[in-house]
């Protein structure tokens, strides 16, 4: 027996728009498997993990909070994949930008009126565009691969950041923790009620924002025809390596006004761990959401219910919210599989002698 | 003299997860497959083997179960990239992060738990010679064999290779499984031998400094080995600098392997002659045979 592909004449409509739902439930299923394995009984872990932190207020706003960084880097990170630039290194492009985006608070700890916070909004996005030219410039001078330097950068982050707090911008007053001042007033982003605030607002902007540079303006169409049809666009006169620029600056931006949304409001200072991996969830938020500008904006929601799951899973059932990661990876593999619907027909072949009939 | 011998031991034990991980990939990658998963099955196998020679207390075992656990991942990436044909960045990129959220599901009930340590010999772990019997016999398969021509040739060209009947996606699944066990292995060599315990993420990136060893090997394993030999050297230099007591901050030293990957990806990579030459022309292409 065989697995067999047969190239369709055409996208299919119907799987263009199913298979991102098809993959949820094979998740579901492969979810409900572990939650087996684990002697719990399946339909009240998927419960717990997927349905129950919507019945809540506090749990939906919580789905917000995280949500917003997710999306505001997944359609980042959205239009570099369009573009066939591959930007992997957005968590490190988010920690440069709460650094560049804390400079501020720290030095300045009593600088109170709201020019501050706008000044941290910008230094933050700069730090990360940045950040992100980094790899962008060694691919496009250098030819080095992006994938690994954008990696390899995440790392150098992480480790500066440890190096920050622990060092020369620790608080004095902080009992010898690694962090620095806790940021208060301005320094804070305002809410937009309960505990969401102003980043999920960011996140929803840049998401209409890029729906409309992606599909009404010539720069939108550069970037689609650089990444679907490279010889076209060399033809056309567009030039591979601006996009290529162009692409890490806006992710970089992206991941680092994120990063400094995350520390001017949940996190409230700097510490060695700001994000719980919101980078690299953005990866899977962005192909969940076909990289679509909108259809990111749903993925980050349902990336953020992973995450909300995972703590509930662990209170109410006493399993490890590390369970969340493995629901994201094995999510992720199941879109790149039924994506294959889309450009695919697969038949099950059955031996040699199936195969001569079908060929008759 | 004696600290001398024991600095370069400890660079050959640092470098060898690095030279087993690259090798493999770089038999993937003259396949014409890009696994970007080096990291998820690296780290997978590093659980795998130090789950079961806790349980068993032996390393052999744990050592089987590294390389059947980097399989086990590859096997997943190959059905995703060479039967479902889906791309093989994204594909690497996923199982990267399905085993690192898998293995720290796995390892929780291992966390502070002592380790069971390989045996060695004159002090070296039993795999750092197995290492480079590895490299030698790849090397030797690769360049001197039929074997070894027609791996090359399915990443050269994959439909010049179908045409003269070879399988091409057998031949890319059987590579993609050999650098699987490669990952795995490793994995299972940092876990059993070069920390001899479970710590969540304990690949810290090796999987994609093997990666870019590969590109700086420019696809050669005797360059692999050196290449791996001056990485390994590179971050035990950090050690060496901080037990000098020159003050420069620990954190500055651990970024150093990263730094210097970067460094030396751009050196290569802007080397045309280098790497255009040995670049397999179908790398990271999807085949789909003709009917």
């Amino acid at each position: 027996m065989r697995l067999i592909l047969e190239k369709r004449a055409d996208r299919s409509p119907f799987f263009a728009i199913a298979s991102p739902f098809l993959a949820l439930l094979l998740t579901l299923i492969a979810g409900g498997l572990i939650f087996v394995m684990r002697g719990i009984n399946p339909l009240e872990g998927l419960y717990v993990y997927f349905v129950e932190p919507l019945t809540q207020l506090w749990s939906v706003e919580q789905l917000i909070v995280k949500a917003a960084p997710l999306v505001l880097i997944g359609v980042g990170l959205a239009v570099c994949y369009m573009a066939n630039v591959w930007n992997i290194g957005a968590e490190g492009q988010l920690t440069m930008g709460a650094i560049a985006g804390g400079i501020s608070p720290v030095m300045f700890p009593d600088w109170q009126d709201p020019s501050i916070l706008v000044v941290m909004l910008i230094m933050g996005a700069m730090g990360g565009a940045l950040y992100g030219a980094i790899p962008g410039l060694l691919k496009t001078r250098f030819n080095a691969n992006e994938i690994l330097t954008s990696l390899m950068l995440v790392y150098v982050a992480a480790l500066f950041l440890d190096w920050l707090v622990r060092g020369p911008w620790r608080d004095p007053q902080g009992f010898n923790f690694p962090v620095t001042k806790t940021f208060a007033g301005w320094q804070l982003l305002p809410t937009l009620g309960g505990t969401i605030h102003l980043g999920a607002l960011f996140a929803l902007l840049a998401c209409v924002a890029l729906a409309f540079v992606m599909g009404k303006t010539l720069v939108g169409f550069e970037i689609k025809v650089t990444g679907s049809a490279p010889r076209a666009g060399r033809f056309a006169g567009f030039s591979r390596n601006r996009m290529v620029m162009l692409c890490f600056l806006l992710s970089g931006a992206l991941a680092g006004l994120a990063g400094i949304c995350e520390v001017a409001s949940v996190v409230g200072k700097l510490q060695p761990q700001i994000s719980p991996g919101y980078g690299f969830a953005a990866i899977i938020v962005a192909f969940l959401g076909r990289l679509n500008p909108l259809g990111v904006l749903f993925a980050g929601l349902l990336l953020a219910l992973s995450y909300i799951g995972g703590e509930a899973a662990q209170v109410t059932l006493g399993i490890s919210d590390k369970i969340a990661k493995v629901f994201q990876g094995i999510l992720l593999f199941f879109i790149l599989s039924c994506d294959t619907l889309i450009l695919y027909r697969i038949k099950l072949e059955m031996g040699r002698v199936g195969a001569l009939k079908a060929a008759e | 003299m004696d600290q001398s011998l024991a600095v370069m031991l400890t660079i050959i034990t640092a470098a060898t997860p690095l030279l087993i991980a690259a090798i493999g990939e770089l038999v993937v990658e003259r396949s014409g497959v890009l696994n970007l998963g080096v990291e998820g099955m690296m780290v997978m196998g590093a659980v795998a083997g130090f789950a079961v020679a806790f349980m068993t207390g032996s390393t052999l075992l744990g050592v089987g179960a590294a390389i059947f656990a980097g399989i086990a991942m590859s096997a997943l990436f190959g059905f995703l990239t060479l039967t479902l044909v889906a791309n093989q960045v994204a594909a690497g990129l996923a199982l990267t992060l399905l085993g690192l959220g898998l293995s720290g599901l796995i390892g929780e009930a291992f966390v502070g738990q002592p380790g069971v340590k390989m045996p060695t010999l004159f002090g070296i772990d039993a795999l750092v010679p197995f290492s480079l019997l590895l490299t030698a016999g790849v090397a030797y398969v690769l360049f001197r064999t039929k074997t070894g021509l027609v791996i090359r040739a399915v990443g050269n060209s994959h439909s010049s290779a179908h045409a003269l009947g070879y399988r091409v996606i057998a031949i890319r699944y059987l590579s993609v499984m050999f650098g699987g066990a490669c990952a795995g292995l490793a994995g299972g060599y940092l876990s059993l031998a070069y920390t001899p315990q479970w710590i969540e993420n304990m690949t810290a990136g090796r999987g994609w400094i093997a990666l870019a060893l590969v590109v700086f090997a420019s696809w050669r394993p005797l360059r692999t080995l050196v290449g791996a030999y001056l990485f390994g050297a590179v971050s035990i230099l950090g050690f060496v600098v901080q037990s000098m007591g020159l003050g420069i901050p620990s954190q500055f030293l651990s970024s150093l392997p990263y730094i210097v990957t970067i460094i030396a990806l751009v050196i290569i990579s802007g080397n045309k002659r280098l790497t255009q030459a040995n670049t397999p022309a179908c790398l990271a292409q999807s085949f789909v045979p003709d009917r």
